[in-house]
């Protein structure tokens, strides 16, 4: 009698959850088939790339690891490749780590001051420099980007850094994020900063840049990648190769692919990898910062 | 503006030479030359330039070749805005639903953000290969001979699968993140009103996402029609061809290997004028969402 009870009573309670599982595992599968479908093009480029060039001319993509992985991410970073022999995969990732860091870094540098004086400051050509710098978010580079080439080529840019980097930042993205930010910032800050004589120098140093440090951080991780990422830009930018960045680097692999009789796969596949690692590593070591930077700033 | 501010007369000068300065020689000053160059007519050889008016823009727009490139621009970024965005929501109302490794899925269903377009497009052209595709294989099953880089629809179908999956990312975080701002107060209420999962989401979800999900037509508008330049160029490998091309890449190809300077920029500030016109809507919707918040 007893026995019988307790069973009741545990299908009982065992069926409610049950209902509500069964649409969890709907929901997980779903999921899952989007994890995965995200994840299989990157999964079946990364196996595929640790085949010798033949094998994959033969038989196609591989789904499972080789034994040439070593070996052409080794070819893929030293050997020294494209039309003059002169740039290696190597180069390329320090060139893509130069773009990266050096945008991000001089727009965050740059939108901080820029910010700081349009939130902070009453002066008499305020508004005009507010709009002179918004009316940049209006005009991506990709619609003047013949007129802007010329540019650089007259200011004799062209194949260096600077040129790389400088036009990439004149957009007022981050100037507008600060902006936003900034003005969040409570008053009485300022005001208790002035009662105790701070300058407008110690009170950005001193309280303005450290509150905005997870903003500072997030701000990089977006900017890093968005850096690293260009493609069109140092396409045109660059015909040095010695100036090639990663990304710039594979509509190279294209070129000579081509004309080849059996392509380099294992190579282009291995510099696919390496020119998608360090930006995949630092949105995913960083997610939190990420996001939040990515969501609470374009509000 | 803050209530109180510092009033120094030269120091906040100083802080904005740095980005004014940057902004006149990089975006005004090409701004301003594309805008001047298109009204002009420039010698092939260099020698000169005679002023046309607005002859460039009235040859580009009723050239049939740029009638189609606007057309196939138009079916082509409705259609990855759509496919993206809704299947992006899809995924974030399922990743905001599990109560288990919701975290887990969140980072599995964004990391693809930080893939460069044209790395996505050279793991495309693997996918799509004729000869080592996978997804060849698979059409091959139900007789679809596929050709990528030869066959029109084909090279579009692939272009489109590509840019779809690059913008789902993006598009998740932001649902993810509109979804997670419904306060559970709203949530339960709901519950208690309408039971049916189906038009509580049409009823109670869908209007409270609808600032963001404006928000992200108007990014995946202006992602489909710039940011997929990468892909486009990869995937056909630097032969257009016959192959579809978007007014961006178009912008490109006349400028660069056309030489075709005047009708290069007449395009170019077509499409400054299309961009701008979204950016105010984009930005009028930003300051509503503002006054609400």
């Amino acid at each position: 009698m007893t026995d019988v009870q307790i069973s009741s009573a545990s299908t009982a309670t065992a069926r409610r959850p049950r209902k509500i599982k069964w649409r969890a595992v709907g929901d997980h599968a779903i999921l899952i088939a989007g994890a995965l479908f995200m994840l299989l093009p990157v999964m079946l480029t990364l196996t595929t790339s640790s085949y010798d060039n033949v094998t994959i001319h033969k038989e196609g993509i591989q789904w499972f690891f080789g034994d040439q992985l070593a070996e052409n991410y080794n070819r893929a970073m030293f050997e020294k490749g494209g039309f003059t022999q002169t740039v290696d995969g190597f180069k390329m990732l320090m060139n893509s780590l130069i773009l990266g860091i050096g945008f991000a870094v001089g727009k965050i540098v740059i939108a901080m001051m820029a910010a700081y004086a349009i939130v902070y400051f009453r002066f008499r050509f305020g508004t005009i420099a507010f709009w002179m710098i918004f009316t940049t978010l209006l005009l991506p580079l990709e619609v003047r980007i013949l007129p802007s080439y010329e540019v650089v080529q007259s200011l004799g840019m062209l194949n260096t850094y600077a040129g790389l980097i400088i036009p990439l930042i004149a957009s007022a993205t981050g100037t507008f994020y600060f902006r936003q930010f900034f003005r969040a910032v409570p008053e009485e800050l300022l005001e208790a900063a002035r009662i105790d004589g701070a300058g407008p120098v110690k009170f950005f140093i001193d309280i303005l840049v450290p509150l905005s440090r997870t903003m500072i951080a997030a701000m990089f991780i977006i900017m890093f990648v968005y850096g690293w990422n260009q493609y069109l830009w140092p396409t045109l930018m660059t015909t040095d190769e010695s100036m090639f960045t990663l990304v710039r680097g594979i509509k190279q692999i294209m070129q000579v692919w081509i004309g080849a009789n059996i392509p380099d796969y294992g190579v282009a596949m291995s510099l696919a990898i390496i020119a998608m690692t360090p930006p995949v590593a630092i949105v995913i070591f960083f997610q939190n910062w990420f996001v939040k930077g990515l969501t609470e700033s374009d509000k | 503006m803050k209530k109180v501010q510092f009033s120094r007369p030269l120091f906040p000068y100083l802080l904005l030479i740095p980005q004014l300065s940057i902004i006149a020689v990089f975006f005004y000053w090409p701004a301003a030359e594309a805008i001047r160059s298109s009204f002009f007519l420039e010698d092939p050889f260099g020698f000169g330039s005679t002023f046309v008016g607005l002859d460039n823009y009235r040859d580009a727009v009723t050239s049939s070749e740029y009638v189609n490139v606007a057309t196939f621009t138009v079916w082509f970024t409705a259609l990855v805005a759509f496919l993206s965005l809704s299947l992006s929501l899809l995924l974030a109302i399922k990743a905001d639903a599990v109560l288990k490794g919701a975290k887990t899925y969140r980072v599995l269903l964004m990391w693809v953000y930080a893939i460069a377009p044209p790395v996505a497009g050279l793991m495309g052209i693997l996918l799509f290969d004729q000869s080592l595709g996978p997804f060849t294989h698979l059409m091959a099953l139900f007789g679809h001979d596929f050709k990528l880089g030869v066959n029109y629809y084909d090279t579009t179908t692939a272009i489109v699968i590509v840019s779809v999956w690059k913008q789902i990312p993006i598009n998740f975080i932001f649902f993810l993140a509109g979804l997670q701002s419904i306060p559970r107060s709203v949530r339960e209420a709901a519950l208690i009103d309408n039971p049916s999962g189906i038009s509580r989401f049409f009823t109670v979800t869908l209007p409270l996402l609808a600032p963001t999900a404006f928000f992200l037509l108007i990014i995946n508008i202006t992602y489909a029609l710039f940011d997929t330049f990468g892909i486009f160029d990869i995937m056909f490998k630097g032969e257009p061809g016959n192959n579809p091309t978007t007014l961006v890449y178009k912008v490109f190809l006349d400028g660069f290997r056309g030489n075709d300077l005047g009708g290069s920029s007449a395009q170019s500030v077509i499409l400054m004028i299309l961009v701008l016109g979204l950016t105010v809507v984009q930005f009028r919707m930003m300051e509503r969402r503002v006054h609400y918040t």
